[in-house]
């Protein structure tokens, strides 16, 4: 499984080799690599299955300072490892009409991806800490060079929250390193270390909020909806689909594995709290919440499911804060379900209806008649934005399932306040899709002339595969959860046995 | 006091002057009739085979230093270091002097490439004089020897104003730091009654228990003055962007790595005997007040150099980390650019200074920071070198499409900015996070922690201006397509030290290793 991440760096390299202008070749290249890339990731997933954690490699790095290059996977890194193959051929597929210094694109394409692989991989705080940042300075070029709507803006944003969040993480880090006395980075060795409660205290919110910065936590969340809009398509799925999985991860991790006292309660409350617990999970449900009501309210198609992705990941971030079995376990599954549909969702947008429309305003699209001129993308739409409602039969469901069945367990008002944001996800999801594709407006005379005359370009076989790939994952996953949930139930068991509540 | 341990201890400056010679002789004798070309080529060849054979004389040096007198025992009245930090700092400046050499071969600033080799040459030795400076005299003639080699290096571009003007800039200040830096110098001597380093340490100590402490403060503001105007710290940086923009590139790669290494090296020195003048005392028992610091704890605090000395550094690294990195977010030429990112470094590292160790780590740190950042900003004005060339600019629309221009020379830029700013894998990034573990390491205390948070805060400002070149660079439309030609052997060069950062930062142990091994 560690040859995912080599193998994505060596694709970046021999893509950025690459001469100019031989586009075709270096798409194909870049769907082989990515494809390979999956099945590594597949055949991992399957071998692992049933097995904990298994050390992958493990050499040391820095002898002096006790860092180790340790690469292992437990269920959850095998889930979301999984997650960012699938994430990354359809990304690729999506990708096929960059035109536009083609092998660059996917140059940058691949750090990114081999950087997200590492994180997932990475049982040493200090390895993890450095593919992290690998991931992070791609996703700017790929969204200042491809992107579309206000892109230098959106990305220059994008890339200062990052750098922000992993500054506080890097201070969290060091802080860390040298309380335990400075022999080692790794994660068990960190978190067996016994660092102060009163220590923890401070580093579990620095380290915590670090990364919920990429994981879209209200109020942080701002770099998301114009970050998303600004990138290119397959930047946009992999943001969604799996750099905001990178924050979320390292707060499981990261802040709750090796701060686990910072979740202990205060001993004293303020407006109701009493805990950072209680911050952080308030914070998740005004994300759910005002994520979900934003999104009912924008007239750009992208803008609506960037704040649906605001609003998923509120779920994730909650599921984390309930810290029982079934929320964390929700929580992952979120992170593998939110993943594949937001990237089902903004390649539909972004790609198969932007690239023929060129508009994504709600307000225009609702004269254009999709329905009946993009049937494919119109019931792909159906299908995706189903899944993202969370009916039953898809990943979605199971998952927000879990997190509020946790959070009941938890603090029942939570599961209040969520569930108002399911509801009013239905209704931003329902309004976008009656806008876009199926209006009740009868077209005019003129407009069929002009529809005549300007047809749109027949959907590809690329778009086609990468809708099927993201839509039967999906559904896989809605019908047969225990696939995915066989893998990462004992893994959240470890890591609440170890310690954390 | 043997001068035959002198001459062995000297023996890698003695090269170095020798090779300034031949340098001379051989440009204004023999080649007097060559085009300039080949005159440029041989200099700056020469020049390079003098560091060489210099670094040789280094390993040849040992570890023993050189003494004048008999003092208390071992290492009292130490003249020269050698081996060491010392060690690494003069081999990072051979190092650094050649490949600012090796940028020369494509410049065409001046038509006196013997005279510039020869005073590149003699700055080096002043460079290498005092990192391994003990004693205060020694201190000032070796800080001499390498700022009057800067000024006439700033001034070289004779056909250029700016460089006129940036080497007058640069001249009016150093004099005057270099006043500051003796008028210190002498009170320190009559505090103490001693030039040697630990024999001042001690004697102010002592002098300053029985009243003397104001004079004393007196003294060390002096002093970091002087000493902050040669690494650039603010409030003694306002040299540093003039000089960095006008003199000719190779001279001012030159001064941005080779007289950054020296200084911090003699700073290094510095601190590390005011930490462990009393171990030579064997006076084991007072190791609580050499850590006691600034704290607001309830810590019997010691006047003296222990105690003033960092307090001092920390202030200058506070105001330079801030004020570097927000006065460099303004500015729209590289150069400048580079100047004001300079300043922000050494705030990075005097925060090292400030919280320096017992044990040899922060030493390792900080040599490991000047010298991978030495290494870094001499590729980095290469790469500006060039661009000016082409485009007559250093302005940040200069580069303006160069993956478009030429792939490989963007390739570089990209890696060296984004070192800069501290990305792993690249050896920035390391550089960083082994000083602050260092500092965090000694100074256990919140004031430590919130000074390595402002750092990081800071570093990650500084990301947003390294990324407006790199923007440029890779994401803007060209308004001129015409390609950027380099010359093949200064696109070697910082292919090289492009690769060598890369490397380095995945494999950081290799320097580490080798600093650790002298």
């Amino acid at each position: 499984m560690a040859w995912t991440i080599y193998l994505s760096f060596a694709g970046a390299l021999v893509e950025a080799l690459l001469p100019k202008g031989k586009n075709e070749l270096a798409r194909w290249l870049a769907l082989a690599v990515a494809g390979a890339a999956l099945i590594l990731a597949l055949t991992g997933f399957v071998s692992g299955m049933g097995q904990g954690r298994v050390v992958l490699a493990d050499a040391a790095w820095v002898p002096s300072m006790g860092i180790h290059y340790l690469l292992a996977a437990d269920g959850i890194s095998r889930v979301l490892v999984l997650l960012t193959g699938i994430a990354a051929v359809a990304g690729v597929l999506f990708s096929w009409n960059i035109e536009l210094r083609t092998n660059q694109f996917f140059a940058f394409y691949f750090a990114l991806i081999g950087g997200v692989f590492g994180v997932f991989l990475s049982f040493d705080f200090f390895l993890l800490f450095t593919f992290y940042e690998i991931a992070i300075v791609p996703k700017y070029f790929l969204i200042a060079i491809w992107g579309s709507t206000r892109r230098g803006y959106g990305a220059m944003k994008l890339a200062l929250y990052s750098f922000v969040g992993s500054a506080m993480v890097l201070i969290g880090l060091l802080a860390a390193y040298t309380a335990s006395g400075s022999h080692s980075t790794a994660l068990v060795d960190l978190a067996r270390a016994g660092l102060p409660v009163h220590m923890q205290m401070w580093l579990f919110p620095l380290v915590f909020v670090g990364f919920a910065i990429l994981a879209g936590m209200w109020p942080f969340h701002t770099w998301a909806p114009t970050g998303h809009v600004a990138a290119p398509t397959a930047a946009s799925m992999l943001l969604a689909g799996v750099v905001m999985k990178l924050g979320a991860y390292g707060c499981l991790r990261a802040g709750m594995g090796l701060f686990p006292h910072g979740l202990d309660p205060w001993g004293f409350s303020f407006l109701g709290l009493g805990s950072w617990r209680d911050v952080f999970a308030v914070l998740a449900v005004i994300g759910i919440v005002y994520g979900a009501l934003v999104a009912l309210a924008q007239s750009d198609f992208k803008f609506v499911i960037g704040y649906s992705s605001v609003s998923h990941m509120g779920f994730v971030l909650l599921g984390l804060m309930t810290l029982n079995q079934i929320g964390l376990d929700g929580a992952v599954l979120q992170m593998f379900s939110h993943g594949v549909i937001a990237g089902l969702l903004f390649a539909i947008v972004g790609r198969i209806v932007y690239e023929r429309t060129h508009t994504r305003q709600l307000a225009e699209l609702e004269t254009m008649h999709l329905a009946r001129r993009l049937p494919f993308a119109a019931w792909a739409f159906v299908i995706a934005g189903i899944a993202s409602m969370g009916l039953p039969g898809f990943s979605g469901f199971i998952a927000e399932l879990q997190v509020l069945v946790g959070a009941w367990h938890a603090n029942p008002w939570w599961t209040a306040a969520a569930g108002v944001g399911i509801v009013v996800g239905v209704a931003y999801t329902w309004r976008a899709l009656q806008k876009a594709f199926f209006t009740d407006a009868v077209p005019t005379a003129h407009e069929l002339e002009s529809e005549q005359a300007h047809g749109f370009a027949p959907i590809t076989w690329p778009e086609m595969a990468g809708v099927a790939l993201l839509g039967i994952s999906t559904i896989v996953v809605g019908l047969y959860p225990r696939i995915l949930l066989d893998s990462i139930e004992p893994a959240v068991k470890a890591l609440l046995a170890g310690g954390m509540q | 006091m043997n001068y035959a341990d002198l001459f062995r201890v000297t023996l890698p400056e003695t090269v170095l002057e020798v090779a300034a010679i031949v340098v001379l002789v051989a440009d204004l004798v023999f080649l007097r009739k060559a085009v300039l070309r080949a005159r440029v080529a041989a200099a700056s060849l020469l020049g390079i085979a003098g560091c060489a054979v210099a670094w040789w004389a280094v390993g040849c040096a040992g570890a023993q230093g050189f003494s004048a007198g008999q003092g208390w025992g071992a290492g009292s009245d130490l003249l020269l270091a050698a081996g060491g930090t010392a060690g690494v700092a003069q081999v990072g400046i051979l190092v650094l002097t050649a490949l600012t050499l090796l940028l020369l071969i494509d410049a065409d600033f001046t038509r006196h490439a013997g005279e510039y080799v020869a005073v590149v040459l003699m700055a080096a030795a002043g460079g290498m004089l005092i990192a391994a400076a003990q004693d205060l005299l020694v201190i000032f003639i070796g800080l001499e020897l390498l700022s009057l080699g800067l000024y006439i290096l700033t001034a070289f571009a004779k056909k250029s104003g700016k460089s006129a003007e940036a080497a007058m800039k640069y001249y009016l200040f150093g004099g005057m730091s270099a006043a500051f830096l003796l008028f210190g110098f002498s009170y320190l001597y009559g505090l103490s009654g001693s030039t040697s380093l630990p024999r001042v340490v001690y004697g102010t100590y002592m002098a300053s228990a029985h009243g003397g402490t104001m004079l004393l403060y007196v003294a060390l503001v002096m002093i970091a003055a002087g000493l902050g105007f040669k690494v650039a710290a603010v409030p003694f940086h306002l040299w540093a962007p003039d000089t960095y923009e006008g003199a000719p590139a190779p001279a001012a790669a030159f001064i941005a790595s080779v007289s950054k290494v020296a200084s911090f090296a003699l700073l290094i020195s510095i601190s590390s005997v005011a930490l462990h003048f009393f171990g030579e005392l064997h006076f084991t028992y007072v190791k609580a007040y050499v850590t006691a610091r600034i704290v607001s704890e309830p810590v019997h605090i010691t006047p003296g150099i222990p105690t003033a000395w960092p307090l001092i550094l920390m202030v200058l690294a506070v105001t330079s980390m801030v004020l570097g990195n927000l006065a460099a977010l303004a500015q729209s030429s590289v150069r400048r650019l580079l100047a004001y990112s300079a300043v922000a470094h050494a705030g990075y590292i005097l925060l090292g200074l400030a919280f320096f160790s017992w044990s040899s780590a922060s030493a390792h740190a900080i040599l490991y920071y000047i010298l991978t950042y030495g290494l870094t900003t001499v590729g980095a004005f290469g790469v500006v070198a060039v661009v000016e060339r082409a485009t007559g600019s250093d302005r940040m629309d200069a580069f303006l499409g160069l993956q478009k221009r030429n792939p490989l020379l963007a390739a570089v830029t990209l890696v060296l900015f984004l070192s800069l700013a501290g990305i792993p894998p690249l050896v920035g990034f390391w550089a960083k996070f082994n000083l602050f573990a260092a500092v965090l390491g000694v100074g256990a205390g919140s004031v430590s922690l919130w000074l390595v948070a402002l750092a990081i805060a800071m570093s990650a400002i500084s990301l947003y201006y390294y990324l407006q070149v790199l923007k440029r660079a890779y994401v803007m439309p060209a308004t001129d397509e015409t390609p950027i030609q380099a010359h093949p052997v200064t696109l070697v060069v910082l292919l090289a030290i492009a690769a060598a950062v890369l490397v380095m930062g995945c494999f950081p142990a290799l320097l580490q290793n080798w600093i650790a091994s002298f």
